[in-house]
C-alpha cells in the first residue's frame, strides 16, 4: 500500500475511466434529481447505492442515503424487524464502498453514523476491520474507526494494546499502531490500571521501542514513539513552582525614583515612581486561577489587602507560566519588612491540561525601603562604559536567585534513571542525525532532571557539539538546530553561578543596576528565562536574534539591548509590552522595515484599520502614519521609554522620528540624540 | 530380496533414453526427456519411488538401510549367465554399490511403533527442505509437477548450543525486532548488513549503480567470513550468518579444517536466496518450505508428469546387465531381472549401480572406455555425510512443530568440525502420528565414527534417551532439565556415502543424496546432463503455466507463480 510508484495508465485503461466517468456523469445528474426532490422511493435509494458503489467519495449521496433513512424511519419506526434491514442494508452499501476504496472518508463516516443509532449489532465491526487492517495495516480510517468500534463494544484498553502489540510485531513500520498505542497507555497510565504505573511501564516501552529504532534507524515510526516516550517521561502532571522573585530568603532595596547614596549595595535595588514592586511567580507549566485567594501574602506593607494578579501572556489567555502582581510600598517611610508568601495553600490553582497545583510552597524576602537622596537624572544609559565587573566569590547571585528547581515531592527517581539508561543506549546510533538529535534532546532532558550539583552542567558541552555537527550535515533545519543550540547554551550559562556570574556586571550609572551580558554569543533564541528574573538590564546585542519571546517575564527589565540582531519587525518585539520597567531600548541596526507586511493582499490595509486607534489622539492627529507604522505604533504605545535607539534600521528616518515622537512623548534620548522640550 | 512377481514383457523394447533409479535427478530428467518428445523407459528395483530420496514408513526404511548397507551381505546373486553369444552383443553383470555403513537402528517402544508403523513417511536422506526461491520450486511450476505436491511452511528456525537453548534465527526485519536475545546493537548491525546485500541485490539487478551502495569487487572474490568481520559483525551474528542463514557447513574460520571457503560472492548469493525465499509465496510464513507426506512425494510428482508424456514406469525391475556391441564395444541395452533386453540409445543409472570388477578383466578396451562411469573410483575425497532419525514424544520447543535447528562448528564441543542440522517435522506433515515428532539430523564427516559422535551429541542436547542405566544415574540431579525434553521412540543412525554423477555420452550415472539442506545441486547436475543429452533443447518448454489452479488449503503453501 506504500511506497509503491505511480504507473503511467494504459491507453485501455484510460479508455475504461473515461467510459466510468460518462456513467457516473448520468448517475450523478439523476441522483441529484432525486435529492433536490426529496425523493426516497426504493428506487431512487438503489440508485444512489450504485452511484456509491462507483464512486464512494460521493458524499451528498451518503448524505442523502442519511436523509432517506430517516425518511424511512418516521414511517415504518414501529416494526424493529423492519428497522434492522434497513440498517444492515446501510452497512452492506458501506462494506462495498469500502472494498472498492478503504480510504473513503464517506463511508467510514457514514458507519459510523448507521452504528451509532444503536440497532445494528457491533460484533461484526472487529472481524471487518481486521480484514481491512490486514490489507494495509498502517490505514488510519480503519485504526479511527477501530478507536469507535471499541468505545462502543466496551472493548478493554490492554486487549487492544495487545492488538497493538501484534500489528507492531508484524510490521513495526507502523504509525497508526504506535499512535493509538500512545493514546491507549495515555489513558491506561492516567487511570493507573493495573500494571500501568508510569515507573515501570515507561522503561518498559523504551526498551520495545529501541528494538524498532535500532533494528531500523532509517524507519521514523518508532522515533515518533520515542519522542512521545520522552515527553512522557520529563511530563509531570502537577504544575509546579519554579521560579519565583523575589527569591526565597533574599534582601531587596526599595526606593522612590532616583539614586541612592549607598551605591555599593549588594543586594537588589529597586526604584520605582509609582511605588510598587513587581512579584513574579514562575511555574513549569501555564496555570490559571492565581488571585489573592489562591496566594496569600504576610506583610506590613500596607495597602496590598487586595491584590490583583495578572498573567503573561501574549495570547490574552488566562493561563501563563508567568503571574506577577505589584506590591505597595511608600518610599517616604524607611524601614524594613519581612515579606512571606505562600502559594497553592488553598486549591484553585489548576494547569491548562487540568491538574491541580498540589505542592503547596512557602517563601519569605525582606525589602528594606529607602528613601531617596538625590533626584533622578535623565542621563544616557550607555552599552560600553560604567560596568563593575561581578565578584565571582561572593554569595550575592546565591540571593537572587534561585538556581535549582524548587523542592517538591515528585517521582524524580525512576524519570532520572528513565533518562540516563537512553542517554547510555542512544550513544549507539549517534552517528546518524536523528541519532545525534535524540541523543542531544535525551542529554537536555538529563541536565533539566539532575539535581546533583556535581553532576550537574557536565553534558553541555556534548549537547552544543552535537548541535554544531547538526548544522553542518543537515542545513535544511538549520534554523531550529541554531535555536536549540541556544537554548542549550543559555541553560549551560545559568547552570551554576559560577557560569552566570561570568556574565554579570554591576551598570553603577542607575543605583547598581544588576545586568547580564549575553552579546556576541550568536544566539537565535533566548532561553532560561525563570533563572533570570532578577535582571534589570539585558545585553543581548550582536546576536541573531528574531524575536524577544521569552523576555516578557522579566519584569525588573528597566534596559535592554538588541542592536545588531535580526529583528525584522516590530511585532516581533511585542513582548516587550508586558516589561512595564523598559526604559531603554536599542534596536538599532536590525532588519526592521526591511520585510514589511504587503498589506495590498489584505482587505484591511492594517490591523488597526477600524479598530480602537481612531480614539487615540495620536491615531486621531495622524491617521496615515499610524496606518503605516501600526506595527511600531502598537509596541511603543505600550511602553514608557526614556531612550531609544532605532538607527541601522530601514525603518529609521525622519518621518518614523516624528512618528515615534508622537507616540512616545516622554522619550528623552532618540539614536543618542537628547530631544528638546 | 524382494521376491518378483512374473512381469509380462515390456513392449516396445527400444527406447531413446533408459533411466534406471527414481531418486530427483533421474526422476527431473525423466520429465524433462519425456516432455521434449524422447521415449523413455524408467525402471527402479525397489516397490517405491524415490530410491535414495524415498519416504518409508519405519519398516520399510529399515530393510532398505539394512540391504544397501557394506555390513549386510551381498544380495544372492543368480550365477552369472553365460554370455549370450548367440547375439551380436556381450553382456556385463551389474553389481550393486552400498550407499550407506555403520547402520544402526533401535526401537524403544517397538509395540507403539508397530501399532502406528504404516503412519510414518520418513525421509532417507533428510533434513532436507525446500527454499522457497529454489531452482527446484522454479523448475515444479515450469514442468507443472507442482500440481502433484502441496507444502507447508517450516514455522520457525533455531541455532543451537551445547548449553541447550535455542535462539531464533533472525532472518527478517521483523524477526530482528521480536528477538530477545540480540543486544541493540547486534540488531542495529544485523539490519544495516542485511540492507547493505538488499541495496547490492537491487543495484545488480537494476543496474541503477548511482543511488545503491555496491559491494565492491574486491570484497566480492575474499572470503565471506573476511568479509563478515570487516562489516565489524560480532561472532554470534557472523556464525548466524554463516550456518543458518547462508547453511555452510565447513568451519569457516579453521582454514585447516574447512573444505569449502565460501567467497563473499557465493555467501551474498546464498542470502539472496534467504532473502527472496522470505518473500515470495504470500501465504508462506518464512523461507523454507516441506512436502506434506514427505520429500519423496518431490520425485514422484517428476514421474508423474513424465508419465503424463508417455514416459513408461516399471518398479520393482532391477537391471542385472549391461548389453555392449561385441565389434564396437558400444552400448546396446540392458537385461532386466525378468530376463527380458530392451535397447536403448542412452543410459542412464542410479549411483548404486556399478560393474564389478572382475568382469571388467574380460573385456575390451573399447568396452571398458563405455563403461568408464561405472568403474567405481578410488575416493579421493573421503567426504560422507552422517544422517540420524529419532522418532519423539514432544517436541523440543514448545508450541513450535516444524522447525529447523543448526549447530554451528565447535558449538556443542571443541572438536566439532562441520555444522549439524537438525529438522523437526510434525504430524501437520503428515510423517509421523499426532502427538509425536520426526527429527533429522546431518552433518558431513571424514569418517563414520567422527559423523556418528557428532549426531549422538546433537541428540542428547535435545532430546532424552531412555537408556535405563542413564536413567537410574542421574535421574535426580537432571530431573528438571530432562523432563522438558521429549522422549526418544526410535532411532536410526547411518553414514551415506556421497558420490558424484558422471556424464559418460551414452552411459551416464547420477550423483547419491548430497549433504545439502536443499536440492539445488542436485536439480543443477541434472539439469547440466540433460543438457548434455539433449543439446541445447529448451527444458519443459510447453509446460509453463499450464494447468495452474489456485488451491487455499489450510496452512498449505500454494507454489503458484
Amino acid at each position: 500500500m506504500h511506497g509503491r510508484p505511480r504507473k503511467a495508465s494504459k491507453p485501455e485503461e484510460e479508455a475504461a475511466s473515461a467510459a466510468k466517468a460518462v456513467k457516473l456523469r448520468s448517475l450523478q445528474s439523476q441522483f441529484m434529481t432525486n435529492h433536490h426532490d426529496k425523493i426516497y422511493t426504493k428506487e431512487a435509494i438503489e440508485l444512489s447505492t450504485k452511484l456509491l458503489e462507483i464512486n464512494p467519495e460521493a458524499y451528498t449521496a451518503w448524505n442523502y442515503r442519511k436523509l432517506a433513512v430517516e425518511d424511512t424511519l418516521s414511517r415504518i419506526e414501529s416494526d424493529p424487524n423492519l428497522v434492522n434491514s434497513i440498517f444492515d442494508e446501510e452497512l452492506r452499501v458501506v462494506e462495498n464502498a469500502l472494498r472498492q476504496n478503504f480510504k473513503s472518508y464517506g463511508a467510514w463516516h457514514h458507519r459510523k453514523w448507521v452504528l451509532s443509532k444503536g440497532h445494528s449489532s457491533i460484533g461484526n465491526e472487529l472481524k471487518l476491520l481486521d480484514k481491512f487492517q490486514r490489507l494495509d495495516s498502517r490505514n488510519f480510517h480503519a485504526w479511527n474507526y477501530r478507536r469507535f468500534v471499541v468505545e462502543l463494544t466496551k472493548r478493554s484498553e490492554q486487549d487492544e494494546l495487545q492488538y497493538t502489540d501484534d500489528m507492531i510485531n508484524n510490521n513495526f513500520s507502523n504509525y497508526s499502531a504506535w499512535h493509538n498505542r500512545s493514546v491507549l497507555l495515555s489513558s491506561l497510565l492516567a487511570q493507573n490500571a493495573d500494571g500501568f504505573m508510569p515507573n515501570e511501564k515507561i522503561p518498559d516501552e523504551y526498551d520495545f521501542v529501541h528494538s524498532a529504532i535500532f533494528t531500523d534507524p532509517d524507519d521514523q515510526s518508532g522515533w515518533f514513539y520515542h519522542l512521545w516516550l520522552l515527553d512522557q517521561t520529563l511530563n509531570v502532571e502537577t504544575p509546579l513552582l519554579t521560579s519565583a522573585w523575589p527569591s526565597h530568603g533574599s534582601t531587596i532595596i526599595l526606593s522612590g525614583a532616583g539614586c541612592l547614596n549607598s551605591s555599593s549595595s549588594k543586594f537588589t535595588t529597586f526604584c520605582s515612581e509609582s511605588g510598587s514592586f513587581p512579584l513574579i511567580l514562575y511555574s513549569d507549566q501555564a496555570v490559571g486561577g492565581v488571585s489573592s485567594s489562591t496566594v496569600t501574602i504576610d506583610s506590613e506593607l500596607k495597602g496590598n489587602e487586595d491584590l490583583v494578579w495578572e498573567p503573561i501572556s501574549n495570547k490574552n489567555s488566562q493561563v501563563s507560566c508567568v503571574w506577577v502582581t505589584h506590591l505597595k510600598y511608600v518610599s517616604s517611610d524607611p524601614c524594613e519588612y519581612k515579606v512571606k508568601i505562600r502559594v497553592g495553600n488553598s486549591p484553585g490553582i489548576i494547569s491548562s491540561r487540568g491538574y491541580n497545583f498540589s505542592a503547596p510552597y512557602e517563601f519569605v524576602f525582606t525589602a528594606h525601603v529607602h528613601d531617596t537622596v538625590e533626584d533622578s537624572q535623565e542621563g544616557i544609559v550607555s552599552w560600553t562604559d560604567g560596568f563593575d565587573i561581578w565578584d565571582a566569590k561572593s554569595k550575592d547571585l546565591k540571593s537572587l536567585v534561585t538556581l535549582d528547581r524548587l523542592e517538591a515531592e515528585i517521582d524524580f527517581e525512576w524519570r532520572q534513571e528513565a533518562i540516563d539508561s537512553e542517554v547510555e543506549c542512544f550513544g549507539i546510533l549517534a552517528d546518524s542525525k536523528i541519532g545525534k538529535l535524540t541523543l542531544a534532546r535525551l542529554l537536555m532532558a538529563r541536565e533539566v532532571m539532575v539535581s546533583d550539583d556535581a553532576v550537574k552542567g557536565v553534558r553541555y558541552e556534548e549537547i552544543l557539539q552535537l548541535y554544531n555537527e547538526l548544522m553542518a550535515l543537515d542545513s535544511s533545519h538549520y534554523q531550529y538546530y541554531k535555536d536549540e543550540h541556544s537554548v542549550a547554551f543559555l541553560h549551560k550559562v545559568t547552570s551554576s553561578s559560577e557560569s552566570l556570574s561570568r556574565h554579570l556586571f554591576r551598570y553603577r550609572g542607575m543605583n547598581n543596576l544588576v545586568c547580564l551580558r549575553l552579546n556576541n554569543l550568536s544566539l537565535s533564541r533566548i532561553a532560561s528565562v525563570k533563572k533570570l528574573l532578577f535582571v534589570q538590564m539585558l545585553d543581548l546585542s550582536h546576536n541573531e536574534l528574531h524575536s524577544t519571546e521569552g523576555l516578557e517575564a522579566m519584569q525588573l527589565l528597566c534596559c535592554l539591548n538588541l542592536s545588531h540582531n535580526r529583528i525584522r519587525s516590530f511585532s516581533a518585539l511585542d513582548s516587550l509590552r508586558h516589561v512595564k520597567q523598559l526604559k531603554v531600548l536599542d534596536v538599532s541596526h536590525n532588519h526592521i522595515g526591511k520585510h514589511s507586511v504587503d498589506t495590498t493582499r489584505y482587505l484591511c490595509s492594517s490591523p488597526l484599520s477600524n479598530s480602537e486607534w481612531s480614539q487615540d489622539g495620536v491615531g486621531r492627529q495622524n491617521p496615515g502614519l499610524v496606518t503605516k507604522y501600526w506595527d511600531a505604533y502598537f509596541v511603543l504605545r505600550d511602553l514608557n521609554l526614556k531612550q531609544l535607539d532605532i538607527a541601522g534600521n530601514e525603518i529609521s528616518g525622519d518621518e518614523f522620528s516624528s512618528f515615534v515622537l508622537q507616540v512616545v512623548p516622554k522619550l528623552v534620548w532618540l539614536d543618542g540624540q537628547k530631544l528638546g522640550n | 530380496m524382494i521376491d518378483i512377481p512374473p512381469y509380462p514383457p515390456l513392449d516396445p523394447s527400444n527406447y531413446d533414453l533408459i533411466i534406471v533409479g527414481t531418486g530427483v535427478s533421474e526422476s527431473v530428467l525423466a520429465a524433462a526427456a519425456s516432455s521434449s518428445g524422447s521415449s523413455v523407459l524408467h525402471l527402479d528395483p525397489n516397490p517405491f519411488y524415490g530410491s535414495h530420496f524415498a519416504s518409508l514408513s519405519l519398516p520399510d526404511l529399515t530393510s532398505f538401510l539394512h540391504s544397501n548397507s557394506f555390513s549386510s551381505p551381498p544380495p544372492p546373486s543368480s550365477p552369472p549367465l553365460p554370455p549370450s553369444n548367440n547375439h551380436d552383443f556381450i553382456s556385463v553383470d551389474l553389481v550393486n554399490r552400498s550407499l550407506y555403513s555403520s547402520v544402526e537402528i533401535s526401537s524403544f517402544e517397538s509395540e507403539i511403533l508397530e501399532e502406528h508403523s504404516r503412519r510414518f513417511n520418513v525421509d532417507l536422506c533428510g533434513p532436507r527442505v525446500v527454499f522457497c526461491a529454489d531452482e527446484s520450486i522454479n523448475l515444479m511450476l515450469k514442468s507443472g509437477a507442482n500440481n502433484y505436491v502441496e507444502f507447508k511452511s517450516i514455522d520457525a528456525s533455531f541455532v543451537g548450543d551445547s548449553s541447550g537453548e535455542l535462539r531464533n534465527v533472525p532472518d527478517s526485519r521483523a524477526a530482528i525486532f521480536k528477538d530477545k536475545s540480540l543486544t541493540l546493537l547486534e540488531k542495529n548491525q544485523l539490519m544495516k548488513f542485511f540492507k547493505l546485500v538488499q541495496s547490492h541485490l537491487a543495484s545488480s539487478t537494476e543496474n541503477d549503480d548511482t543511488t545503491t551502495v555496491k559491494i565492491s569487487e574486491e570484497d566480492m572474490e575474499s572470503p565471506f567470513v573476511d568479509f563478515l568481520t570487516k562489516m565489524r559483525l560480532p561472532p554470534k551474528i557472523k556464525s548466524i550468518i554463516l550456518y543458518a542463514i547462508a547453511m555452510l557447513d565447513y568451519d569457516q574460520d579453521n582454514m585447516e579444517t574447512c573444505r569449502h571457503l565460501l567467497k563473499t560472492k557465493e555467501g551474498i548469493d546464498r542470502m539472496a536466496l534467504y532473502i527472496i525465499s522470505m518473500g515470495r509465496f504470500s501465504n508462506a510464513l518464512g523461507a523454507l518450505i516441506y512436502p506434506i507426506y514427505g520429500q519423496g512425494e518431490l520425485p514422484q510428482a517428476f514421474c508423474r508428469r513424465a508419465a503424463v508424456k508417455g514416459c513408461i514406469y516399471v518398479l520393482r525391475m532391477p537391471i542385472t546387465a549391461l548389453l555392449l556391441d561385441k565389434e564396437t564395444g558400444g552400448y546396446k541395452g540392458v537385461r532386466l531381472a525378468s530376463g527380458q533386453e530392451i535397447f536403448s540409445q542412452k543410459l542412464i543409472l542410479d549411483p548404486c549401480v556399478t560393474v564389478g570388477l572382475e568382469s571388467l578383466s574380460s573385456l575390451t578396451d573399447q568396452q571398458n572406455e563405455t563403461l568408464s562411469v561405472l568403474v567405481p573410483k578410488a575416493l579421493i575425497n573421503k567426504e560422507k555425510v552422517s544422517r540420524g532419525i529419532c522418532v519423539i514424544r514432544g517436541s523440543v520447543k514448545a508450541d513450535v512443530s516444524n522447525a529447523l535447528i543448526v549447530y554451528p562448528p565447535k558449538s556443542l564441543f571443541p572438536e566439532q568440525l562441520t555444522a549439524i542440522r537438525v529438522m523437526q517435522l510434525g504430524s501437520g506433515l503428515a510423517v509421523c502420528p499426532a502427538d509425536m515428532h520426526v527429527l533429522y539430523l546431518s552433518t558431513l564427516c571424514d569418517n563414520d565414527d567422527q559423523g556418528i559422535k557428532s549426531l549422538l551429541s546433537a541428540m542428547s542436547n535435545l532430546i532424552r534417551l531412555p537408556d535405563p542405566e542413564n536413567h537410574q544415574s542421574d535421574s535426580v540431579v537432571e530431573n528438571d532439565t530432562c523432563e522438558a525434553k521429549p522422549i526418544l521412540l526410535w532411532r536410526a543412525l547411518y553414514v551415506q556415502e556421497l558420490v558424484k554423477g558422471e556424464y559418460g555420452g551414452t552411459i551416464s550415472s547420477m550423483p547419491s543424496p548430497d549433504g545439502n539442506l536443499n536440492y539445488n545441486e542436485i536439480v543443477e547436475s541434472a539439469l547440466k546432463l540433460y543438457e548434455q543429452l539433449m543439446g541445447s533443447e529448451e527444458l519443459f518448454k510447453e509446460e509453463t503455466s499450464v494447468e495452474n489452479t489456485t488451491e487455499e488449503n489450510d496452512g498449505g503453501v500454494d507454489i503458484e507463480d
